[in-house]
This record gives C-alpha cells, structure tokens and sequence, in this order.
C-alpha cells in the first residue's frame, strides 16, 4: 500500500500532496516538513531508497523518492510494494505529466495542481495502484477532458475567453482595475 | 432574469479563478497569511452563491489552499453540494476536494450515501470513477455496509474501467466492513481470471494485501496464481504474485518446492531488475522454509547470493541497496554463503549512503568471528566518531551491543577489552540508549566472575565521574549507566580497591539531579559498600564513616522520588542503630549481623522464570481470600480510599484497583508493598529502563563537543586490547617463521580459547519448570483493521451473516430481541429440555429475520463446479453458467476445454452456435455470435477456459442451445493430425437463471405482501429432507433462509426481479415441496425441472 505521494520542489514547498491516510492538515505540513528534510540532504548519488521517517509509518514503511530537475516525487509505502516497481511508478507518472503538459516543468504543477490529481488517480486508487500502462492512463484522462470540453461548450466560451485574456501578459495594474462601472455600463445596454 | 443571468455571467468573469489565486499568492510573497485570509473571505462570499460553477471555483480554489495546510474542513457542505452536480466538470472537482479534506470519521459522510449510490449506478463511467476514487480516500464503516452491494455490481460491469476500479474499492470496503468479505470473496476470485488483465492485475493487488496479514486464508488461491503466474507476461502484477507466494510458503512447503524452478527459470531469463529482485526474495523464502529436504537447494541458495554479489557492486546504489537488504535475509539461515561476500560488505560499511552503511550493518551481524570481532569493532567506534546524525549513532551502538553478545558472547575472547568498549560507549554524547548499556554492564559481570574486580574498577571511575552523565544537554539517557555502576560497585564491593572513596562518591555531587531509580539503586548500594567498610574492623574508621554517611544520607530522604525517600529512611535508621552499637563497643558482632544483610550470590533470573512459578498445592488464585466488602460500609471506604489516594499520589497507583483488593488493613498491604519493592529493586533483571527516556527523546539533540572532559584518566581504551592481541600476533609470526606452518593453526585456536568462564545459562527457574514451552504472547493489534479480516473463506459460515440493512432497523429490532429474550428466558424455565433445544434453534434464525441467510449455502452455490457438456477421446468440454444481475436476460457462460487426450496438442479449436432469438451468444458489441475461435492450443494435460455471454429472450422458460466444437488434434507419438467434430446441446434451466441473492426484505414479509400469488406443490417420496435441501441449494441455485428441524424454507429470484419462496417440509415417508411465485410461468416451468431431474 502506498500511504501518501508528495511532490515538492528544492525548497520544501508543496507542489501536490496526497495522503491515503488520515493525517489533519498540520500533521500533513509537518510529514511534508520531515520528508523535505530527510530527502533534500541527500546527494543525487545515493539510493531512491529511505528509512526512518518518524511521522509517517514506522519500520515497515519506506520513503521511494525520484528527483527532477527542481521536483522531489516521494512516495511513501508499505512493505508489501516492490521498491523497484515503485521506482518505475513514479517514472510512468513524471512520464505521463510529461505527455498531458508538453515538457512538464515545476509551473505546470503550480498552476494546474487539480488535473495533476486527476492524472494521479488514473494511477494510484486509495493507495492501491490502478494502471501501469500509460497508453491507457493517457487515454482515460483524454476521454475525461473530452467529456470537460463537451460540458464546457457554449456555456463555457465566455469564461474560456476571459481566462485566455487573464492568461495574456497583460500588465498587472490592468488586471486591478476597479470594474464596478463596467458591468453597470452593460446593463444600461438594455437587451 | 435574463438579465440577472448575464449579469452573473459577466460579474462572474472577473472572480478569481484558480490560476488567479496561485498567482495572487506567488505575488504576495512577503504577506501570504494576509493575501489567503482575504482570499479565504472572497470564497466565502462565492460559496454563498447559487451559481454551481462559481461554487465549483470556490471549491477548486479551497483545495489548492488545503495543500498549503489550511483547513477546509468547514466548506464540507459546498464541497458536497459540487460533487452532487449533473456536471461531470464540477462533479469531478467536488470530489477531489472531498478526497483531500473528508476522512473516515467525517460526520457529513452520511448525507453522501445516496449521491454517491446515484453516482456509481451513472450511466457515465466516469462519473462512477471519479465517485470511486474518491470515496476509497474517505470510506467509513456505514458508507461501505450501505455501499458494499453496489460496488460488488460493479465488479461485473461490462466495462474494465469500472471492473478496475470496483476490485480495488473492494478492499477498502473489507477494511471497513469485514462481513463483506465471505459473500464478496468468490467474485474476487473470479475477478483473477478476468479477460482485461488490468483487473485482473487489480484483483491480484486486493488479494495480496488481503493475504499479506492473514496469508493461512488463501492458501487454496495458490494453484490460480500458479497457473497466473506462469502465464502472464505483466511484470507488475507478476511482481505481486510472488511476493504473495513468498508469504505463502512458510505456511505450505509443499508449494515452495513446486515454485523453485518456475523462479529460478524467471531469474535467468528477465531482464527487469524489479522482476529479477522479487524472484530472488521469494526463492529466499521457500529455501528458508524448506531449509531441510532439499538435496540441491545449495545450488539454488548460490544463485541467490551470486545474483545479489552483482546487485551490490552494481553502481546503481539502488540495487546495491536492495542486494544488502535481501542478503540479511539469507543471513538468517545460510550464514556460510553470505560470508564468503565479507569482503563486499565491509565495503558497503564505508559507503557514503546512510541507507546502504544500515543494511550493511545488519549483514555485520553474521560476519564477525573470534578472529575479528574486535576489529569490527574498532571500525563502528569510528564510524560512531565521525557520524552526524544520532539515528545512525544510536543504530550503531545497539549493533555494537548486538554483535559482542550474540550467542551469549560466544565470540568475545576479552571480556575486559569488552568492559572498555561498553565503558567507551557511555561516555559517547547525546545516545538514548543508556538502558541498554546499563544492562549490558549488568549482565557481564553478573556472567564472568572473572570481570568483577575489572569491572568494579571501571565502574568506580564511571561514579566518580558521574557528572558527566549529568550535563543539562538533554535528549540523552546516558544516566542509566551508572545505575549499573552503582549495582556493580555495591554488589562486588569487595573487589572495590578504594570504598571509602566510591562510597563517597555516591554520596557527593548532584545527586538529586538523577533520575529516581537510579537515587533508589545509590542508597541501596551505598549499604552494602557501608558493610563491606565495616567488616574491615576498624572501628574507629568505622565510626567516622558512619557518621559522615548518615549526614549525607540527609539530601535523599528528602528526595522527592517516594522509593528513594522510604529507603533512605530505612538505611538512615539502620546506620544510626549501627552507630550506636559501634559506640557501645559491640563492633564485631553488629558488622557480622550488617553482613548477613547482603549475603549471598545473585544469580540471573530466566525471563520466564516469574511465569513459570508453580501454584502451590491447595492455593486457589481465584478464590477470595476475603469476600469483598459490602458497599453498606461505603462512605467509610471513601474517608479510607482518600487518606490513600494521598499517600500514594506520589507513586501513581491506581486507586480503584487497589480498592478492590484491600480487604484487610492499608497497613499490611503497604508492609506488602515494601517487601515487594525491596525484591525487585535487589533483583538484577529487574530494571526500570524507561522511566526517564520517554520524555526526553523528542528533545532535538545538540551535542557538545568536550573533547577534554571526556578523557578521564583510569579508563582502559579498548585498543589497548586490539593492540595487544596484534603483538600477540606478530609474535606468533615470528615464531611461526620458525616453527613452520602447521602449527601456527593450533596455536591461534588455543590462544583465542576463552580465557574466562561465562555462566551462559538462560537464568534460574522455579523448581520443576522447563524453559522449552510455547509460551510467545502473540501481540495482535487489535486497532488493525487487518484482525478483523482474518477469515477463513474455505470453511463455510456456521454463525449468521452480516447484517445488511439500516441502522434504524438495527436499533428497533435489537430492542425488541430484547424483550423477545427476557420474555423468552421467563417462558424457558418453565420448559422440558427438549422444547428449549427447538427454542434456541428458533431464536438463532430471529436474529436472523430479514438478514440475508446463511451463507453456508450462498458459498456453496456460489462455489459452483463446472458440468460436463460434451467429451471425446481427446477433448472435454464444461461449463457453468453466471446470471448477470444488472442485465435482467443475459448470463454469462463460463467454457472449460481440458485436453484429456493422450499426448497429443489440439488447436484449431472453434465453436459454431445455432442461434435463434430466444437464446444466442453475443460478441462484444452485442451482436448476435455465431461462431468463436479459440487462439490458444491446449497442451496435453492441460486445460482453457472463455467465457460467451449469453442472452435469453425468456428467462422463465427452459431454453436449449446446439452447437458444434471442431478442432484439431496433433498426435505427438506418431504426429499425425486428426481433426474432429463435436456436437453439444447446452440446455438452460429456469433455475440457472437464479441470482443466488438473499431476498431484500424478510421472507415473512414478502410472503405477506401478496405479491406471490400462484402456486404449486410436488411431493417427493424416496429421499430425504437433507438431500432435497442439498439439492435445491447446490442444483438448483436456491437460497437456504431458514431452517428449523426438518422443515425449511428457500428463496430463488433471477434478474427480471421474479421471486419465488419454497416450503419444505418432511413427511412420514416423503418430502412435500410447496412454492409461491410471482410468475405462473417461472413455477410451472421449476415444478417441471424438479420432477425431470428428480426422475433421474
């Protein structure tokens, strides 16, 4: 069973965290605390391979981490995971985030935190894993955005317009612009 | 309205969505708290709106805050009201906040119950998923008894997606709910020959979790995941199997020995790693199993070690890793094998990876020899000096401690270079392992007599450097040891070259600032070196002692450890009467009568040895020695109770328990008290370790360094001895230069023979007990959900089934068994035993009352074994066939071809259908199949199987179904090939249809309702009512409910939601069978089906 899978980057800040037990959100900060701590001082020589983290477990659980580039991924499991399968878990999910964001880097995991669960859950299902093949993990999350697209249609185009503009570089001060009058103005349009 | 709407949309443009939010946060660097307060504010506002997408924004924005450590747990109403939204958009994020901010013991959960239902039973899949997902994060108890039926549906959905999700979700709900697991259990095994091998690799991860704490359940699944394993080509669910199969051999050598080659076959031939090490670990664990009556298993035990030797000087740390960690298990059994690789394993020793110098530790245990015990141990104390981290220092002195006295120091040659390590290691800063070393110390003088005088001389300068122990560093338990040194010195006063001076060291210093029971073990040993100065004679030395002993003794009784005040009270006494007779002039014989205090040998108790005290003839443990008080005396008790409460805060006792048992006067029970006290605290093994390290470890440990205080002159260094015996050594080698070689080995051993005596023995024992019993308190943690599993699926269930139902029933309905009872226990004395017996049958089945049955004959049916359908000289075909219950007319029917020829390979194999509109088999598109081509051959011995689905236009009318299976022979004695043609007539029985579910609602209630209005009886002469019984159940698909004697009833339904009730009961000579239906048809057609098969 694998208990929790935290992704932070060279500094400790979060970058996703699930725990598939119940921790309170304190606890939650301090294991993610913990395993920064254990982790960021090891070389990237050494072995994926971790033991002792005090929070979290006890003798029987493992911390298997992989390190990219700016992201620690650990997860931490039980005895009854291989290590090495876990190892290579962690590669088809960087793998995957790869392929759904086009060259994974740490902002595609700041702003898009949710669709980076919902690849998570096509992999790993309360702590259990789900699916190794990531034809078919791609496939599931394709399916599932084309249902989101499909719900979004007209509907959405507003709001997918104003997300493309907020995504423009506009200047920041714009952005902060008091818009009171604005929806006022529209309204005296009279439909 | 439109207007509003628009207005909505537009207003709604400008709130922030999530992307805003990250952006916000990353630009408020410097006031984060205050920027995500405000934020925090905006979302409640937005939380307040009617508009499901803003809310669903809200949602999203909460649970990126949640990662963050914010609590979210207050929106658990918004979150829920997301999740139920129609949209899947919205659903999806409703659901993800639920999994990161809902737990089991959420008390909104239960308002979840029926959307989640709602969302599992969606005709979209992936709303079910998403549900799924989620709710494996936050499961309760009620939430998997109410949902537990549903998902079992899903584990025949048609779609994989779902079937993968279903199994998995399975498990949580086991945890949960561990009643699930009899009737679920069946499905999940057939779940392992599913068709998409994701489930199937799904299920093979449920059952290894499952039989990873309880493996003795599953050991009939083993041929299965035999046949899986030898088949499947998925390395994941392959690496699963085989470490379920490495929990399973200790429990089945048999099995073991059948796995060898297929393992070492795989070894050979993967090239995946993960595959490669999983292999290895499970041949480890049949060869430690079977580690008697395997002739070649050497030749196994040597690829191991070979394949791991590569593993380890791999360059990838990871392997090298795992490589240590799979050879300390082989170490356990073949220590030879592993240290032919000392070598490597010294190596590892200086590896820069923390992780890798651990497990090389734990491969150091099998390595060390006389020979170089002590060089090993010279290595560790190094690496103790330069190591950072205190995990791995503390790592090391218990492996340390854990090398020298393994077999009861069988590998130590010097025990007083052993003293020297142990003495080195206390003065090591910051360990928490003073307890350890304590016992150490006591343990090895206690063993060696010929330690003492060493000892007591090195424990002597441990308490005149007691300070040392005493910093304020904190986090350290290094006090401990002079508990021993105290012990020691007292106990072996004797040997003591100055006792004056330890005595007086004992005395001085700070001594309150330690731990009680360490003061406590002072005082009383300060006695006994007081003894040991009086015995000397000299009385005007006497006489100074006392009297400088006494005035110190003053800073104990004042103590506030309540032990170290009452012995010091008593010992201050002592010494004043002592002093007096000095005075009196009465000196030789008072210091006799003070020796005679602390005469005699303390000798090791076994730790068994209290258990084992035999209970003296006559001696009733359970018997009142006086009767309890009656509770008319109370208040007088409590005026007691109180006085004692006081008195005994200090030591922390248990008032209510001391209550109970003081019958007699509080006085005698206190002089019991003492008595006991002074015989534990004089008893070497008993030790109380822990006392002061529980609230000290979580200090963070600073350590200072003092590398002059530390070095006190006195203490021997242990490389003294190391260079020692390397002189020794190299003289020998000169003298071997001389003498030739031959004699040089003789020598070596001789020399190394133990020079002191070790009492080895395990410890006294009580007259006429024995050491060898079984008594291992096996420790189950009862808050593991994993106990409540421990289920033994191949017995049928005796007892009741789990109830499946409301809470609300539940509660009425135990009330009212309530009453029944009492009403019932009145009603029962008046009764002759035989009527009781048929009462208590009766009352059984009460509890029983709209719960879904036993389930003995669920298991049976459901267990159900395949039917011949056709057969020839080389082929035999079976089948058996599945209602499925979410689609009213379909079935699934299960194909079992099995090569009975003899040596011969059939392929080609093919089945042609004659379908007609009332029954045909369907492909997976639904259509109509007419014929089905198998792409596997089946080797000789050897069998397949497939399964059709099955769709029926009628499913309460018998149906029959011809077909034909061609098929090709290939004969291998004389290689000819015979092709042949196989005619088969599969007739489907209305009973073949039943869902072998328990009815919904109680029996009594349905035969109430009306609803079964037609009816039929047959009478059936020439059996018996066990055999009908057993028929109808296994046969014929029917539900056993209720049995009382030899009358019975069944229940049957198949999926067009028909039911149907049969009465059975037993007459002089025959059986009558009365059935109630909601189908004419469905009666008529089952009346027929009994009388047809019963004629046979």
């Amino acid at each position: 069973m694998i208990k929790a899978i935290l992704v932070f980057n060279n500094y400790g800040k979060p970058r996703l965290s699930k725990f598939y037990q119940y921790f309170n959100e304190d606890m939650q900060q301090q294991i993610i605390k913990e395993t920064f701590q254990l982790v960021s001082k090891r070389d990237d020589n050494v072995c994926n391979f971790l033991e002792g983290g005090s929070l979290i477990g006890g003798s029987d659980y493992k911390l298997i981490y992989r390190h990219y580039a700016t992201l620690y991924f650990v997860f931490c499991v039980d005895s009854s995971e291989s290590e090495l399968g876990i190892l290579d878990l962690i590669q088809v999910f960087v793998e995957t985030l790869d392929k759904c964001f086009e060259n994974v880097c740490e902002l595609d995991l700041i702003f898009h935190v949710d669709k980076i669960h919902y690849i998570l859950n096509e992999l790993v299902m309360g702590g259990m894993v789900l699916e190794t093949n990531m034809t078919e993990i791609l496939s599931r999350i394709e399916e599932q955005n084309k249902l989101e697209k499909q719900e979004a249609g007209l509907a959405g185009a507003p709001s997918r317009a104003v997300s493309a503009m907020k995504n423009m570089n506009i200047p920041q001060q714009l952005k902060d612009m008091k818009l009171p009058d604005l929806p006022q103005a529209i309204k005296e349009l009279k439909f | 309205m439109a207007l509003k709407k628009v207005r909505g949309n537009i207003e709604r443009m400008f709130d922030k969505n999530l992307t805003d939010l990250v952006r916000g946060i990353r630009n408020s660097k410097e006031n984060e708290a205050k920027y995500i307060a405000q934020c925090m504010e905006e979302i409640k506002q937005e939380l307040r709106q009617e508009n499901i997408a803003v809310k669903a924004t809200a949602v999203a924005k909460l649970t990126y805050l949640q990662m963050l450590g914010y609590d979210i747990s207050w929106a658990g109403f918004n979150i829920i009201e997301v999740m139920s939204s129609s949209k899947f958009t919205y659903k999806r994020i409703g659901y993800l906040a639920s999994s990161q901010s809902f737990h089991t013991d959420t008390d909104l959960l239960m308002l979840t119950t029926n959307m989640i239902r709602k969302d599992l039973n969606s005709q979209n899949q992936y709303d079910a998923g998403v549900a799924l997902s989620a709710l494996a994060c936050f499961i309760s108890p009620d939430l998997a008894r109410d949902l537990a039926n549903d998902i079992m549906t899903l584990l025949s959905s048609t779609k994989p997606y779902l079937r993968k999700k279903a199994v998995l979700m399975m498990y949580k709900v086991f945890l949960r709910f561990p009643e699930a697991l009899r009737p679920a259990f069946p499905r999940l095994k057939d779940k392992l020959e599913d068709m998409d091998c994701g489930v199937q690799s799904a299920a093979v991860n449920v059952v290894c979790e499952l039989a990873r704490k309880n493996p003795k359940n599953y050991l009939s699944l083993a041929p299965v995941f035999f046949k899986l394993m030898t088949s499947s080509t998925n390395n994941w669910m392959l690496i699963k199997i085989i470490k379920l199969f490495g929990a399973l051999t200790p429990l089945e050598p048999r099995l073991g020995k059948k796995l060898i080659e297929p393992l070492t076959n795989l070894i050979h031939s993967t090239s995946a790693m993960s595959l490669l090490y999983e292999c290895i670990n499970t041949v480890i664990a049949v060869l430690i199993s079977i580690s008697s009556g395997m002739p070649n298993h050497s030749a196994s035990i040597q690829l191991c070690v070979q394949k791991l030797r590569i593993l380890i000087e791999d360059s990838d740390q990871n392997l090298k890793y795992l490589g240590l960690l799979a050879m300390s298990k082989i170490l356990k059994t073949h220590p030879k094998s592993v240290q032919a690789h000392k070598d490597l394993i010294m190596i590892c020793l200086d590896d820069k990876d923390e992780s890798i110098r651990l497990r090389a530790l734990d491969l150091l245990y099998g390595m060390v020899s006389k020979k170089n015990l002590m060089e090993i141990v010279k290595k560790l104390m190094v690496h103790m000096d330069k190591a950072e981290g205190t995990v791995y220092r503390d790592e090391l002195l218990v492996k340390i401690i854990d090398i020298c006295s393994q077999d009861n120091y069988h590998f130590i040659t010097s025990f007083e270079w052993y003293v020297s390590v142990l003495v080195e290691l206390a003065r090591v800063e910051g360990m928490k392992h003073g307890p350890l070393l304590a016992h150490q110390m006591l343990d090895v003088a206690v063993r060696v007599k010929a330690i003492r005088p060493f000892a007591v001389g090195q424990m002597s300068l441990l308490l005149n450097n007691a300070h040392m122990f005493m910093q304020p560093s904190g986090g350290s338990n290094m006090a401990n040891v002079l508990y021993a040194a105290a012990w020691i010195c007292g106990e072996y006063a004797n040997e003591l070259e100055k006792p004056e001076e330890t005595l007086f060291s004992m005395l001085t210093g700070k001594v309150h600032s330690l731990p009680g029971h360490i003061q406590a073990a002072y005082v009383q040993n300060i006695m006994k070196v007081l003894s040991i100065i009086l015995s000397k004679g000299d009385i005007q030395q006497s006489i100074k002692v006392c009297k400088r002993v006494s005035d110190k003794l003053a800073q104990y009784v004042s103590s506030g450890d309540l032990e170290v005040q009452e012995r010091a009270s008593a010992a201050l006494q002592l010494i004043s009467y002592i002093h007096k007779e000095l005075e009196n002039g009465d000196a030789d014989d008072i210091c006799i009568q003070v020796a005679y205090l602390f005469n005699g040998e303390l000798n090791p108790v076994a730790p068994k040895a209290q258990r084992k005290v035999q209970v003296p003839e006559g001696l009733d443990l359970d018997q009142w020695i006086n009767e309890p008080l009656q509770s008319s005396s109370e208040s007088e008790d409590e005026n007691q109770s109180d006085d004692h409460s006081n008195f005994f805060n200090l030591g922390g006792f248990d008032k209510k328990e001391e209550e109970e048992n003081i019958s007699s006067t509080v006085e005698q029970v206190e002089e019991n008290r003492k008595a006991r006290l002074y015989e534990q605290e004089n008893n070497p093994n008993y030790l109380k370790l822990n006392s002061s390290s529980d609230q000290t470890c979580d200090i963070p440990i600073t350590s200072i360094d003092l590398p002059t205080s530390l070095n006190v002159s006195g203490f021997v260094s242990s490389d003294k001895y190391i260079k020692a015996k390397k002189e020794k050594k190299d003289k020998k080698k000169s003298k071997k230069k001389k003498k030739g070689n031959n004699h040089f080995e003789e020598e070596e051993e001789e020399e190394i023979a133990i020079e002191m005596v070790v009492n080895r023995d395990i410890g006294e024992m009580p007259d006429g007990a024995e050491d060898s019993d079984g008594a291992i308190d096996v420790q189950k943690d009862i808050n593991d959900p994993h106990t409540a599993l421990d289920i033994d699926l191949d017995v049928p269930e005796i007892e009741r089934p789990p109830p499946v139902e409301e809470k609300k029933h539940k509660k009425k309905k135990k009330e009212k068994e309530k009453k029944k009872k009492s009403e019932k226990s009145k009603k029962l004395k008046k009764l002759d035993k035989s009527d009781q017996q048929l009462i208590e049958i009766k009352q059984g089945y009460e509890e029983a009352l709209g719960i879904c049955t036993p389930s003995k004959e669920i298991v049976q049916a459901e267990d159900l074994s395949f039917g011949k359908l056709a057969m020839d000289k080389y082929i035999l075909l079976e089948y058996k066939i599945d209602p499925k219950n979410e689609l009213s007319n379909s079935a699934t029917v299960f194909f079992r071809l099995t090569n009975v020829g003899n040596n011969c390979l059939i392929k080609n194999i093919e089945i042609d259908v004659t379908n007609s509109t009332a029954i045909q088999f369907l492909d997976e598109k639904n259509e109509p199949l007419s014929w089905y081509k198998l792409n596997n051959n089946i080797q000789c011995g050897s069998l397949t199987e497939f399964d059709l689905s099955l769709r029926v236009e009628n499913i309460s009318i018998p149906n029959t179904l011809r077909g034909t299976l061609t098929y090709m022979a290939q004969n291998f004695q004389d290689d000819n090939f015979h092709q042949d043609k196989l005619d088969w007539r599969l007739s489907l029985a209305v009973s073949d249809m039943f869902l072998k579910a328990a009815p919904s609602v109680p029996l009594v209630e349905l035969l109430c309702n009306g609803q079964l209005v037609y009816k039929s009886s047959i009478i059936l002469s020439g059996t018996n009512f066990n055999q009908v019984i057993n028929w109808f159940s296994t046969k014929l698909h029917l539900v056993l409910v209720e049995r009382v004697g030899e009358t019975a009833s069944l229940y049957g339904s198949n999926a067009s939601s028909e039911q149907l009730c049969l009465l059975v009961k037993s007459n002089l000579n025959n059986v009558s069978v009365e059935a109630k239906c909601t189908s004419q048809t469905l009666v008529n057609n089952l009346m027929n089906e009994i009388k047809s098969t019963y004629n046979l």
